[in-house]
């Protein structure tokens, strides 16, 4: 391979953006919490109410923070 | 730890093997979404996302654990067909499936040859390496290269010139290797 097409190759695969990766290697937390949000809402009568009512609230109010993938998840869980 | 160790590590719960993985194959992964199939950031961002969750949620199913790798391209691939599925209209939704799934293959045979590279660029010293990935990958000035490795910018050139031929000699027995000669 000469300089140029080394060149190419090398810039074929630039970084990905480091909050990209860093919020899928988070990954397996955020499912556990999302695991526990759906498992209180499940078990706590109160809290899916307050869930319903304004979901990113309730979330916030019992410690979750919760990212869009995940307040999607919940949205589908309440309906 | 190869890939298959990988695997096996992330199947036990293991979250520092997840991290690795994640990390192995971030680039090769985004470069699918956005050299391949050329979703704009945003789409890219998300669909990134989906792949890992995808592979994370789907890992016991994987029969090759060698086959990571290509698994993963699988997985981004239909992820990004999914995605300007949808952003399509419905009438023509097939047709612009098909027409990224085309054109993201000639990108995807040269993600291949990068690979290579990347792979002979892992075996170099870590001066090359670090060099060699700020200047072309990360498009990195000899300005900013200079400064954050402590070297004279004027030098970054001569540097680079001769890291690529430490590239070229590493294909090269690679090359050979595959070959069986030498």
């Amino acid at each position: 391979m000469d300089d140029a097409e080394l060149a190419r190759a090398l810039r074929a695969l630039p970084p990905a953006p480091e909050a990209w990766v860093q919020a899928a290697v988070e990954l397996p937390r955020a499912r556990r919490e999302l695991d526990a949000v759906l498992a209180r809402l499940d078990a706590d009568a109160a809290f899916r109410a307050a869930a319903t009512a304004d979901l990113e609230r309730a979330l916030r109010a019992a410690g979750f923070g919760a990212g869009e993938r995940q307040l999607d998840a919940v949205r589908a869980h309440l309906r | 730890m190869t890939d298959a160790e990988l695997v096996a590590a992330c199947r036990t719960g293991d979250e520092d093997a997840w991290a690795q993985l994640v990390r192995r194959h971030a680039r090769y992964v985004s470069a699918i979404l956005r050299g391949g199939y050329r979703l704009g950031d945003a789409d890219a961002e998300e669909v990134f996302q989906e792949v890992y969750e995808r592979a994370y949620t789907r890992l016991e199913s994987l029969r090759d654990p060698a086959a990571l790798r290509p698994w993963l391209a699988q997985l981004a691939r239909r992820a990004a067909v999914d995605r300007l599925r949808r952003n399509a209209r419905e009438d023509v939704s097939d047709e612009v499936a098909d027409r990224a799934d085309a054109a993201a293959a000639a990108e995807l045979e040269r993600l291949e040859l990068a690979l290579t590279v990347r792979a002979a660029l892992a075996e170099l010293p870590e001066h090359c390496r670090e060099i060699v990935d700020r200047f072309f990958a990360c498009d990195e000035s000899y300005h900013v290269i200079g400064a954050a490795l402590g070297i004279p910018a004027g030098t970054i050139a001569s540097r680079i010139s001769r890291c690529l031929a430490k590239l070229r000699a590493q294909l090269g027995g690679r090359n050979s290797a595959a070959a069986g000669v030498g």
